[in-house]
């Protein structure tokens, strides 16, 4: 019965890892329901974007409190899953504390990570702040009505908790290790500044006691890293993983530039040169702009699931600021939503996607939001894991316009203007010329 | 001002055996829309007053397919462009000027795809070029003093990020330049691009040109200096909203380097 514990925490281990891999399997595919597109492209100029944007986030200081609370948090996270190597250990092998052999080191190193945790502590607790009590106006949005909302809240709940259990399990072993307690060998006292307040407050308890809370909230810890690993693939708060592909496969180019539908080019050309000989056909016809997630780039896909919904991109919209329904946080939602609904009817037909009688289009996103947008890339300027929401809505104004001719009566005014007169207005284009000799 | 204006055309440079140094692309606004035909005017008064050999396309000119691209009309977009394209290298031009940042934006970005490569700048930064190279002397004239706020076009901004250009030129004037909270890459839209100016804005509780007016006009400007027709129209509308129109005026930088110097 000696081993049970090791055997107990394998077990969970494996499991943890098994179902996580699993789920991000399932992401991986939905995301693969997209189209392909060629972004293998400048390899030295997309590392330095990755390391730039996502490690360095060098985005998120245009807004230097966040910057600040979420630097906090994120050296925090990153930083103390060093200790989760050496809980992975002593979990597997019973150990405790195997690396304090490191001896000055071990002691700055928990040191570190225990001024880390209360930086990480606090920074959520503002951040629970400024969602639940401030209540900014980019997260009391209707945009996150529903689990979005709850969702936000449970990250932040969760790192409270883990960071709480983290300094209170230092405080328990502390006490033990004072007290002299077989198995908690003596670790400088310099290891524990932070938890070394809150020592006194186990002060009272037994070293029975004290031995349960020193392993409850290392059990705590630990499991709830496993269970938070596995929550990431059904929360916002995936874009941890994926801001650093996401930021890989940033579009370099200008962001004036759009796409160039090269079906397009085809026909054009068929059109206006007799001798062009077209390119057979593709076995499986393109549609002209989006309509569902599948018309979309597999790029476009992964931007949604990078999306941690922080609003930036909506609050610096001149579509929203004024009122209009467009928001393109949602739009990324969206996209997000109908690809996990897609991934679903799949699991649930073998393999398959069985037509639900939806799209992305219609049932998702509405016309009037995309018709709001006015292209002026202040969201995707915004964006700090570089996420396009413009790519999409004009791939969906493409579909609108070229498959179901459904634009707006102006639109299609100013196009037939450009079609007969070479203008987006009813001039002759023969006086195009008329201001030089005009007073 | 009183001097008329010299436009030549690449067909009669042609039929001279000349070649223009640059082509003047003037864009629909630029030809057509009354306000913007000003700021056309003001850009050749300057090519002028420097003595730049440049032609402009005339009737041969046609729209870039701006509006239809940003609209959704990919196919409408492709036909103006290769049509373009082949009036474009048909005269063998090698570098371009526009009066207009979407204009810039599709030749110089959307253009290439298609066969179309070539040197495209911003008249904005066409003028810093002349300054810069001497050619062009710049003196503040009647805006020494004045108080100016620019208002970052999004197709030269953040589409292109072409930011300095527009405000060293301004800067020579010898003025006031205060810039708005959004500025630059957190410039904020007039609210034209995308096709808006083409149709009625869809259902809000305001007009973009109003919040972005209201937050230039805050600066308290004697001018607000645009880079692009579509925003001249949407700012100009919105001054008047605010009914502000004898204490400020808009106008596009190239007006304002010609009316300071007399061009």
């Amino acid at each position: 019965m000696e081993y049970i514990d090791n055997i107990l925490f394998a077990v969970l281990l494996g499991a943890g890892g098994f179902l996580f891999a699993k789920n991000i399997g399932k992401i991986r595919r939905n995301i693969l329901l997209g189209r392909d597109v060629e972004l293998s492209d400048n390899k030295s100029l997309r590392w330095k974007t990755m390391i730039r944007v996502a490690l360095g986030q060098s985005k998120m200081v245009t807004r230097p409190v966040p910057a600040i609370l979420h630097f906090f948090v994120y050296v925090g996270f990153i930083i103390i899953n060093i200790e989760v190597i050496e809980i992975l250990i002593d979990g597997v092998a019973g150990t405790h504390r195997v690396l304090s052999f490191l001896g000055p080191l071990y002691t700055f190193l928990i040191a570190t990570f225990e001024v880390l945790a209360l930086l990480v502590l606090a920074g959520c607790l503002i951040f629970l702040a400024r969602r639940n009590v401030v209540k900014l106006k980019r997260f009391i949005s209707k945009d996150l009505d529903g689990w979005p909302r709850s969702d936000a809240n449970y990250i932040l709940i969760t790192e409270v908790l883990l960071m709480s259990a983290f300094l209170f399990m230092n405080a328990a072993d502390r006490n033990l290790q004072i007290a002299g307690h077989a198995h908690y060998h003596e670790i400088s006292a310099s290891a524990f500044p932070i938890s070394g307040l809150l020592a006194p407050m186990l002060s009272g308890l037994e070293p029975s006691s004290l031995v349960f809370v020193e392993r409850f909230t290392w059990w705590f810890h630990i499991v709830g890293i496993i269970a938070f690993l596995n929550y990431l693939p059904y929360s916002k708060h995936l874009h941890i993983l994926l801001a650093f592909p996401n930021t890989y496969y940033s579009n370099l180019k200008n962001k004036g530039q759009f796409t160039n539908l090269e079906s397009v080019t085809t026909e054009v050309k068929a059109m206006l040169d007799p001798s062009f000989t077209p390119p057979p056909p593709p076995e499986t016809p393109q549609r002209f702009g989006a309509k569902d997630v599948q018309d979309l780039t597999w790029k476009q896909i992964m931007d949604s699931y990078s999306c941690t919904e922080c609003g930036r991109c909506t609050s610096s919209c001149p579509a929203n600021i004024t009122g209009k329904l467009l928001s393109p946080r949602k739009i990324m939602m969206s996209v997000r939503d109908r690809a996990d609904d897609i991934g679903k009817n799949m699991d649930a037909n073998g393999g398959t996607f069985q037509d639900d009688g939806k799209s992305l289009l219609g049932d998702y996103i509405t016309p009037e939001e995309l018709w709001a947008c006015t292209s002026c890339n202040a969201c995707v300027q915004e964006c700090p894991v570089n996420i396009d929401p413009l790519g999409i809505i004009v791939d969906m104004r493409r579909y609108l316009v070229m498959e179901q001719s459904a634009s707006p009566t102006e639109l299609n005014m100013m196009m037939t203007n450009i079609e007969n007169n070479g203008a987006p207005w009813q001039f002759s284009p023969a006086d195009r010329l008329n201001w030089a000799n005009e007073e | 001002m009183s001097q008329p204006i010299q436009v030549p055309t690449m067909a009669e440079m042609l039929a001279r055996g000349e070649t223009p140094e640059i082509l003047f692309w003037v864009g629909c606004a630029g030809s057509f829309d009354d306000r913007s035909k000003k700021i056309t005017k003001a850009i050749v008064r300057i090519l002028n007053h420097v003595g730049m050999k440049f032609a402009v396309l005339g009737t041969e000119e046609s729209c870039t397919g701006d509006p239809a691209k940003r609209a959704g009309n990919e196919f409408l977009f492709q036909m103006q462009a290769m049509t373009n394209i082949t009036v474009l290298n048909g005269y063998e031009v090698k570098k371009i000027v526009t009066g207009c940042p979407h204009c810039f934006n599709t030749l110089k970005n959307e253009y290439p795809a298609l066969g179309g490569n070539y040197e495209v700048i911003h008249h904005t930064q066409l003028v810093q070029q002349l300054i810069d190279s001497g050619k062009l002397k710049v003196q503040g004239g009647e805006f020494k003093g004045k108080k100016i706020t620019f208002h970052d076009p999004c197709y030269l901004g953040r589409g292109n990020d072409v930011y300095e250009a527009p405000r060293e030129v301004i800067a020579k004037l010898d003025v006031e330049l205060n810039e708005m909270k959004r500025s630059k890459q957190n410039g904020f839209c007039c609210g034209a691009g995308g096709a808006q100016m083409f149709k009625e804005a869809e259902k809000g509780n305001k007009e973009v040109n109003v919040e972005r007016t209201e937050e230039a006009l805050s600066t308290n400007p004697d001018v607000i200096a645009v880079g692009c027709p579509f925003c001249m129209t949407m700012m100009t509308d919105g001054v008047k909203h605010f009914n502000k129109e004898t204490q400020t005026k808009v106008m596009d930088v190239a007006e304002l380097i010609a009316t300071a110097n007399e061009l």
